[in-house]
């Protein structure tokens, strides 16, 4: 069947969401749009910014170029959810601490990007930080302070001290 | 933990017990961002909101011959198609002039091109939908038909005979020129050993804010009340120009600026589309949202520098500079923009063209001339970058000409920092600044003479690492004669009024505002110092014109050192009040007691008197037990503008270190640092943070950033995959040090920050990359951004 | 900007989706990562009338190694590739041009298929299958076919795939012993398209190469061998192959550097690229 309407039932940050979307929206504007979870941003709508980076069945994508339409039955998780979660609260912690953001508008792109690489564990290099962030444009901090912060927080689960 | 503070906290004569001045404390606002929180204008939904998109002029220059919109009009989902005439009868147009740039000249702009269209982007036609997706696929439908005219693309022939005029209403393409000559540059010329005269190019660029520009307009007819929602720097001025533009008057209008995903410039000024949106919801009695996607974003927001100085210094072999000439030449868009205008980019390049220099024989002249692309207007750091780089790459040009370090030969020029008050060649007036301390700092900081020996020891090894610097001055805090004195109803002044609640807390109501510079924690940092409670105590309200102050907003560096010091004043006389009202209840003079960490206590015991909880619940609930005659004032409003100085000149030194590898022309930046004088520092971090992404912006005008255009007035490469804004791996780490010189206009002391970075850094990274090549005979590179391509074509290779 | 309508469709098994690209009433596209399909809808330079979706097809995605060779599913996913063993081990030359693609939210959805059939010019993988001589696997209306990497690129975003046709594997030699391999490419940042890039492979033959391929991208229309460059550092001079460049390639000029340029950092790349052919393996 190929529909121009498409009926979707996924979890969005565990909640189950039964929808019928236009086959053409993507997934991040269902979100903002649909679900109003706003905190998922767009800043070009072709795929270099990060801007509308969420996570798709653990893993970060981004938003703007799946469609809501391929999300049926899949895991979704957004920057509101991890938030209230309590996974990232160490990272936003060291965000906070190190005035790694200015307006925002990256910043929750930022943090699920860095928490996908905190993820594995390591303690990654500085380098390193900044290539898995390679993908994510922050007009404001010029990066430093980002970069930074990831490490920080990399040291600390560690077990590094301060 | 990386986490470190790169500078102390400093003390200054504004120190109150627990007082937040010159402390790293955090923002109040970050856990909502952090948490996908925030309100942008992006996220703004309001009942019965309709979508604006609108139909662009694909050409550079057209006569509009007709509009067919049938088949839009019937397209699903489709509310209005609205053409440039129709909407002339409900918003008038503009014209984007200051007196005080005497001459400067600019056509009538609409909102919607009503018969020609003079750039590549311009709105000829508006589609209003149920969603942004059916305004689109309307736009689609609509069938523009074009006469296209010849496109002026060349600033160098803008002004030839044999060039079309662009606005026949006007005379020329000529939108402002500004001549200068001080001292006698003919003689210092004469007098010089050396005299190096070259061309520098600065690619056109812009400032792709990660939000892209967003505007809801909701025209209430039952209220006779329109409410704008929109990411602006300066919300007052934009409540003037709508009033005055759709014949309103300026209490009927409320503009509301939540948060904001980054301005840097770009969001202070009028766009045509923005207009037309607040217009449709005039005419079409409902919220219409505007947000402008990243292709359009490309070819409407604002553009910036783009300009082409021929450039000319004399210099004695002792180092002494004799002389300065520069010729500026700058394309603007085809009008100029309202209501800063485009004249002032290149009035700045003018001003402060050898600035922090001894030298006062000085010719300049600067001609900005209108081209059929994208307007351009003032963005981060206006002209300072240009002038920055002019001077300083003239310097390390003429030092490498008589064999002298870079640093020397600033050394020996640099104005004193006991001669101040002082003035730059073009007459621009120093209160004090600090070059000389500011580049010892610099010095020690990246051990100068460390990385030249590694220089000296890598080349050997065939590896070309180059260091650069900059020195700068940069304009902040300005007073009515940036704007106000050329006719434009831009406020210089700021207020903030605070006001006790009914717990002993206080909110702040500023007329700065905030799009991630720290401004609303400047502000709660400065008033409950100057009030004296802990900043948990302190909402700050900004960003609503029905809410707060009139004021300016947050713009040419004057959010801190303006808005600050009218919120440290409120402060201050909000304490006087309370006081006044707690003696009466204590039978004490309110003199003998101050305000500490929210309790009123005898000022020179220390010992605890009243909370203010307490004088609130007695002056709000039981005002009957106050002694007669006493009436409790909890609200205190102050304004303050500088009045001494039209500018706050703010002063610093960047250096930068990088390697080329020769092979392939790639630059690669292995560090950068900036030391910087904004006088007191409220919140180092903030400065801080303020001057890596400012230099982060820098790196990108030197490196990467190009608005390409061709001949026809086709931008080339309007779109994030093939302009280059600076991503996380090019970045070089930034070390940020201070050097404190107050002002004395204000109590607080504090001049701005925000531009430090973004002025320095092109001239800086030009200067590390010509260092590097210098011992490969490399003719020096004058022509930003420095790619690949034209550092190997420099160095002969291709 | 927001796509143009189109109706969306989730193929069931491969003979569905070349059913459903069978349609009549105009344009269907495949969509795989969507990595690329999604930003051009999204800038509406396509408007197709249905996307079939080939997410949901089992059996397209996962890595095997038989008969020295190794295959790829077209729907293995680019950060799949990057963690496997197997591509480390039997497809270096792929290991190495991984970390250059995009970055790691695009790896997470991209696909190897994808990248091959869409055969952007400057990409990394569809050069890398020509270093390699790797073969191409399609599934279409009359059956199953495998058409040679050499044979596959014909023209600017144009492939042996027909409209009705599926991508469904590629295959490649696994490494031997004596396989040496070598990638580099200069992009303006990190995980952009590359200006130029190469791909190489060779067989070490006593002292010196033999069997050199080498791969350009982003010096036209589709990826490159340079024949007579190869034939020269087969013979053992790299300054002998980095002149034939002139001859083999003739890149033009875009946004990012002028053909001259393109040309001069191809010669650059091949020293670099030969350098790590003749590197003795630990
Ligand atoms: C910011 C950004 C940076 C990127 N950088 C790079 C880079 O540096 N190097 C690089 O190589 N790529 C880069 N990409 C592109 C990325 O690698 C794409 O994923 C890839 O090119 C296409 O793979 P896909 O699976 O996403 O295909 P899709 O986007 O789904 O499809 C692309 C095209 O191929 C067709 N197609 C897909 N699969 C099949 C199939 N199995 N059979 C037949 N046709 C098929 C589709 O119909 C479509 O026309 C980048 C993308 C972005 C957004
Ligand atoms: S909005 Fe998706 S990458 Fe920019
Ligand atoms: S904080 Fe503004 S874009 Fe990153």
């Amino acid at each position: 069947m190929s529909e121009h309407r498409c009926d979707i039932t996924l979890t969005v940050n565990g909640e189950t969401v039964a929808e019928t979307v236009d086959a053409r929206k993507t997934l991040v504007d269902f979100l903002r749009d649909d679900l109003i979870l706003t905190g998922s941003h767009v800043g070009c709508e072709h795929g270099v910014c990060g801007a509308c980076t969420v996570r798709v069945d653990g893993d970060v994508v981004r938003g703007c170029l799946m469609l809501a339409a391929q999300c049926n039955g899949a895991r979704v998780e957004t920057i509101e959810g991890v938030s209230d979660g309590g996974e990232i609260a160490d990272l936003q912690t060291a965000f906070e601490q190190r005035n790694a953001l200015q307006c925002g508008f990256c910043t929750p792109g930022m943090l699920l990007t860095a928490q996908e690489l905190l993820a594995s564990g390591q303690v990654p290099s500085r380098e390193k930080i900044r290539e898995q962030i390679s993908g994510n444009y922050c007009r404001c901090t010029g990066y430093h302070a980002i970069v930074d912060a990831i490490e920080s927080v990399a040291q600390a689960r560690a077990g590094h001290k301060p | 933990m990386k986490i470190v503070e790169d500078s102390p906290p400093i003390l200054t004569a504004l120190d109150r017990p627990n007082s937040y001045i010159g402390r790293s404390v955090p923002r109040p606002n970050m856990a909502r961002l952090m948490q996908g929180r925030a309100q942008y204008v992006s996220d703004v939904v309001l009942p019965r909101m309709a979508h604006v998109a609108f139909v662009r002029s694909p050409h550079a220059h057209a006569r509009i011959e007709s509009i067919d919109a049938a088949a839009a009009r019937k397209a699903p989902g489709v509310i209005a198609v609205v053409t440039g005439p129709e909407l002339a009868k409900v918003i008038t147009p503009w014209v984007g002039v200051l007196t005080h740039l005497k001459g400067l000249k600019s056509a009538p702009q609409n909102a919607i091109a009503v018969d020609r269209a003079c750039w590549a982007g311009e709105a000829v036609c508006a589609v209003v939908a149920r969603s942004r997706a059916e305004a689109e696929d309307g736009c689609g439908l609509v069938e523009v038909e074009y006469e296209e005219l010849q496109a002026v693309t060349d600033p160098e022939t803008a002004l030839d005979p044999k060039t079309p005029v662009i606005h026949p209403s006007i005379a020329d393409n000529l939108c402002f020129e500004r001549v200068h000559t001080a001292g006698d540059p003919d003689k210092g010329f004469a007098e010089a050993d050396a005299v190096v005269e070259t061309t520098f190019l600065f690619g056109r660029h812009t400032g792709v804010c990660n939000e892209p520009r967003a505007i809801v307009a909701d025209w209430n007819p039952g209220d006779a009340r329109l409410t704008v929602y929109q990411g602006t720097q300066a919300p007052h001025m934009m409540q003037n120009l709508f009033a005055k533009h759709l014949n309103l008057e300026e209490h009927q209008i409320r503009v509301v600026t939540k948060d904001v995903g980054g301005s840097f410039g770009i969001k202070v000024h009028t766009y045509a589309d923005e207009m037309a949106t607040v217009a449709l919801s005039k005419l079409l009695k409902r919220p219409v949202k505007f947000v402008a996607d990243r292709i359009e974003s490309f070819v409407t927001d604002i553009h910036a520098r783009d300009h082409r100085v021929k450039a000319k210094i004399g210099v004695k072999s002792d180092g002494t500079i004799t002389a300065w000439e520069i010729d500026d030449l700058t394309g603007i868009g085809p009008y100029s923009v309202y209501p800063r205008t485009s004249g002032i980019e290149a009035n700045q390049v003018v001003n402060l063209t050898g600035g922090p220099y001894t030298c006062g024989n000085y010719r300049a002249r600067a001609r900005v001339v209108f081209q059929n692309k994208n307007v351009m207007c003032q963005y981060r750091a206006v002209g300072h970058p240009i002038a920055t780089a002019v001077t300083e790459g003239l310097i390390e040009l003429a030092a490498a000409k008589i064999g002298m370090d870079p640093l020397e030969i600033r050394r020996r020029n640099l104005i004193a920092d006991d001669a101040h008050p002082s003035q730059g060649p073009s007459g621009i007036k120093f209160e004090a600044l600090s070059h000389h301390s500011s580049l010892a700092h610099l010095d020690s900081m990246m051990n100068y003479a460390g990385l030249r020996a590694e220089q000296e020891k890598l080349r050997k090894q065939g590896i070309y690492r180059g260091i650069g610097f900059a020195s700068f001055v940069e304009v902040t805090n300005p007073s009515a004669a940036f704007y106000g004195v050329g006719g434009a109803r831009i406020s210089a002044q700021d207020g903030a009024t605070v006001r006790l609640d009914g717990t002993g807390a206080i909110f702040c109501h500023t007329g700065v505002s905030e799009q991630g510079q720290g401004a609303e924690a400047v502000i709660a940092q400065c008033v409950a110092t100057s009030f004296g409670v802990s900043m948990d105590r302190v909402r700050v309200i900004m960003g609503d014109t029905d809410n707060t102050p009139y004021g300016g907003g947050t713009w040419a560096s004057r959010a801190a050192g303006i808005g600050g010091e009218a919120a440290w004043q409120a402060g201050k006389a909000l304490r006087a009040n309370v006081l006044a009202v707690a003696g009466s209840i204590l039978q004490a003079k309110p003199e003998t007691m101050d305000i500490r960490n929210g309790i009123v206590v005898d000022a020179a015991t220390g010992a605890e008197r009243i909370g203010l909880d307490e004088v609130a619940r007695i002056a709000y609930f039981r005002p009957d037990t106050l002694p007669s005659g006493i009436q409790a004032e909890l609200v205190a409003t102050r304004h303050y503008v500088p009045r001494a100085w039209a500018f706050a000149f703010t002063n610093g030194i960047q250096a930068s270190y990088l390697e080329v590898d020769t092979d392939s022309g790639f630059v690669k930046l292995l560090k950068h640092w900036c030391v910087e004088d904004c006088g007191t520092v409220i919140n180092p971090q903030l400065v801080d943070e303020q001057v890596r992404g400012g230099v982060v912006q820098g790196i990108g005008a030197a490196l990467f950033e190009h608005c390409l255009y061709d001949d026809r007035g086709q931008l080339l490469n309007g779109n994030m995959a093939d302009y280059l804004v600076p991503m996380a791996v090019e970045m070089p780490d930034i070390e940020v040090g201070h050097v404190v010189t107050p002002t004395a206009d204000s109590e607080l002391g504090a001049k701005g920050a925000g531009e430090a970075g973004t002025a320095g850094a092109p001239g800086c990274v030009m200067n590390a990359i010509n260092d590097a090549l210098r011992p490969l005979g490399a003719a020096p590179l004058t022509d930003m951004p420095f790619t690949p391509d034209k550092i190997l074509r420099a160095l002969k290779r291709v | 900007m927001k796509p143009s309508p189109f109706a969306y469709a989730k193929a069931k098994s491969l003979d569905h989706a070349i059913e459903l690209l069978a349609r009549p009433d105009g344009e269907a596209r495949l969509l795989a990562g969507g990595q690329s399909l999604i930003a051009t809808l999204n800038l509406r330079l396509s408007a197709p009338k249905l996307l079939i979706d080939l997410n949901g097809i089992g059996g397209l995605a996962g890595i095997a190694v038989k008969n020295d060779m190794v295959e790829i599913g077209a729907m293995t996913r680019h950060a799949e590739a990057e963690r496997s063993a197997d591509i480390a081990r039997h497809a270096p030359l792929i290991a190495l041009a991984l970390p250059h693609i995009g970055h790691a939210a695009i790896r997470n959805r991209g696909t190897l298929g994808g990248s091959i059939a869409f055969a952007d010019p400057a990409a990394e993988l569809p050069a890398c299958l020509l270093a390699l001589g790797g073969e191409i696997d399609i599934v279409g209306p009359t059956g199953k076919r495998t058409v040679q990497a050499d044979d596959f690129f014909k023209g600017l975003f144009e492939t042996a795939l027909g409209p009705r046709d599926v991508l469904t594997a590629i295959r490649l030699p696994a490494a031997a012993n004596d396989t040496r391999v070598g990638f580099a490419e200069f992009s303006r940042r990190h995980g952009d398209y590359a200006m130029v890039g190469l791909a190489a492979c060779a067989q070490v033959d006593g002292k010196g190469l033999g069997d050199v391929r080498l791969a350009y991208f982003g010096v036209g229309n589709v990826p490159l061998r340079a024949k007579k460059a190869e034939t020269r550092l087969t013979e053992g001079s790299i300054d002998d192959a980095v002149k034939a460049l002139a001859s083999d390639l003739d890149p033009s000029g875009d946004v990012q550097a002028t053909g001259a340029t393109k040309l001069h950092l191809a010669g650059v790349l091949l020293r670099r690229v030969a350098t790590q052919l003749m590197e003795v393996r630990s």
